[in-house]
């Protein structure tokens, strides 16, 4: 067990250094001068004289060879420089430092709802295979995977911000500041987010627990004569979870992705939009920085859902 | 499956491939809601290829004088902020999801089964090589990998195209690496190998052949996946060059006149939720139809 923790850290730290190779050099590897990313506008880089030029590049360690440059960069964000933002003239590890604890706070929030409902749901629908609840969850679950979150906010934009005047349109608040508010503004993005996970996870549980609902231990369990709470939540619930957790995993990478569309509908100022607004910006130093950042949080996430295995499931040996 | 049989000797005399073909067809299309998303399919492609005879108007024509017209006999979906007919361009939407689905998923289909076929059959360092980019590639979220690419090399259709393919490929070079190992094993293939068969003949008559049904399933569910994660560029912006029409653009365009005309975000989502849909029905019909798992219980 300890071995197989240790190799799998230390294979997620491989793809974490392939990670930041891949995303330094598909930067540096495009047609174009690389001083495009600090000028930021391609159009300052054709008025400025060579001379000057060549004093930005020795400025910006662009003269070295390309592996020095690397080692610098990757150096720079163990350090916490992301290097710096062209339109918001900031530092981007502070811009970072703004954005990143609200889709955070969003995506935790979105996550937590997601599984709890999802697994809920799916459960229900298969102990009540073919009754009411099982007909509500099943269609439900199917039209959750179709509908396009960036368009179901729209609808409920319309519905409950414009028409009822329940909830507010758009924005965000801090919740330190005005939990109500807060959570008010919250409340249409969140179901967003959540409505594609948890008919996901609703559909896995289902079919999993159907499976599990089938096995001798759970005959066993029902044949001593325990209560059907007792078998589910000792026996079923457990047992199913285990094909649920890696989707959990793959839900996590599915609302940090939804976040850029969501944070652009309801206007979060949280990461997503930051790289939706930085790619038409040209802040490729942002846009860099966003895509590390997200595909770091997928890396831990699937590092924990491997570990989350064990735990579940005794049997896994971890070869 | 692979071919259709001779319906007059089909009960004189019924070889494996044809009793499978019909144990196929039977379970495929017992169920009613599944013909019904492969008859969405197939309007939706007809739509998509004679869209320019089934448009009412021009979807670029503009009309000042008409602008945000509500739903009306002239403008079954009313028209736009610059007077463009609405139903028009959803049917010109049609062409781009359409486009962008099978353009998308026949790349990266072929480059991932052919990734993970060789992954797979050869293993070693080779095995090591493809998989290990497979898992990097697959540690972005789809979107945020899309997005990333198409800052890189700049919007339009193509670069969507090929943003979406790299995204997507790492799924297929999965799934095909792990059937590639399990049909490798099997004593048809020893006896191919035996028989003096070459690495190509037996990758390409051999393996590929009986990997394609779960193949099947997975790029027909992924179809819808495609055209969504599509809507969702283009609703961002990256995507097709304005005048062109893309259901998520157009989503997106509503949006400012949502009080005045609210029929311009709703038409198009509901067009690609339809398509979606209908693309996971079918995807899901196969799988029951195909799956060796489910046989007997279907």
């Amino acid at each position: 067990m300890t071995t197989y923790i240790i190799r799998r850290v230390l294979w997620s730290l491989v793809i974490l250094i392939m990670l930041t190779l891949l995303v330094f050099f598909s930067m540096r590897l495009l047609p174009g001068d690389p001083i495009i990313i600090y000028v930021g506008q391609s159009q300052g880089l054709v008025s400025m004289d060579p001379e000057a030029l060549d004093e930005l590049k020795a400025q910006f360690g662009l003269d070295k060879p390309i592996m020095v440059q690397y080692f610098n960069w990757v150096g720079g964000i163990f350090r916490g420089d992301l290097g710096e933002s062209v339109t918001y003239q900031e530092d981007v590890a502070k811009l970072m430092l703004k954005r990143f604890p609200i889709t955070i706070y969003i995506g935790a929030i979105t996550f937590v709802i997601a599984t709890f409902l999802g697994v809920l749901a799916g459960m229900f629908a298969a102990l009540r295979r073919g009754k009411l609840a099982d007909q509500i969850v099943t269609p439900l679950s199917y039209i959750g995977i179709c509908i396009p979150i960036f368009w179901l906010g729209i609808l409920m934009m319309y519905a409950f911000g414009l028409k009822l005047h329940w909830l507010p349109t758009s924005g965000y608040t801090s919740p330190f500041k005005d939990f109500l508010m807060s959570t008010r503004q919250l409340v249409m993005p969140v179901i967003c987010l959540a409505v594609t996970q948890i008919a996901g996870l609703s559909r896995q549980m289902r079919s999993s627990v159907l499976e599990v609902v089938r096995q001798d231990y759970v005959r066993t369990a029902w044949s001593k004569g325990l209560s059907e709470r007792l078998i589910v939540i000792k026996h079923l619930l457990k047992n199913s979870l285990i094909p649920v957790i890696t989707l959990m995993g793959f839900a996590i990478g599915g609302i940090f992705g939804g976040s850029v569309l969501i944070e652009s509908v309801f206007n979060i100022p949280g990461m997503g939009r930051l790289m939706v607004t930085s790619i038409f910006a040209q802040d490729y130093v942002v846009v860099q920085a966003c895509t590390l950042i997200f595909a770091i949080i997928v890396l831990v996430t699937n590092l924990v859902v491997d570990m989350s295995y064990g735990w579940l499931d005794p049997r896994i040996r971890y070869g | 499956m692979v071919t259709a049989p001779d319906t007059t000797t089909e009960f004189k005399e019924a070889p494996p491939r044809v009793s499978e073909w019909r144990r196929f067809r039977r379970v495929f299309f017992q169920r009613r809601i599944v013909i019904l998303g492969l008859l969405v399919l197939l309007l939706l492609v007809f739509v998509a290829i004679f869209a320019a005879w089934l448009a009412p108007y021009n979807p670029y024509d503009q009309d000042m004088r008409g602008t945000l017209q509500q739903p009306s006999r002239q403008h079954l979906l009313g028209t736009d902020s610059i007077g463009r007919d609405t139903l028009s361009r959803l049917i010109y939407g049609t062409r781009t999801a359409l486009i962008v689905g099978f353009t998308t998923v026949g790349i990266s289909v072929f480059a991932g089964i052919l990734l993970g076929l060789i992954a797979g059959y050869f293993g070693g360092a080779v095995n090591m090589i493809i998989m290990r980019i497979m898992d990097l590639l697959i540690s972005f979220p789809m979107i945020i990998l899309a997005l990333f690419i198409a800052a890189l090399l700049g919007g339009g259709i193509q670069n969507v195209i090929i943003a979406l393919g790299i995204s997507s490929l790492p799924g297929y070079a999965r799934v095909m690496h792990g059937l590639t190992l399990s049909i490798r094993e099997n004593d048809y293939v020893m006896a191919e190998r035996a028989m003096g068969s070459s690495n190509m003949r037996t990758m390409l008559s051999h393996i590929l052949p009986n990997a394609l049904p779960p193949m099947i399933v997975l790029i027909t569910l992924q179809l819808g996946g495609i055209i969504l994660a599509e809507a969702g560029l283009s609703y961002l912006g990256i995507g097709i060059k304005p005048p062109g029409a893309a259901w998520g653009a157009m989503v997106n365009d509503g949006y400012r006149y949502l009080l005045t005309n609210p029929m311009l975000s709703f038409a198009p989502g509901i067009a690609i939720m339809l398509v979606v849909f209908a693309f996971n029905l079918v995807g899901d019909g196969l799988r029951d139809a195909l799956d060796p798992r489910l046989r007997g219980t279907l």
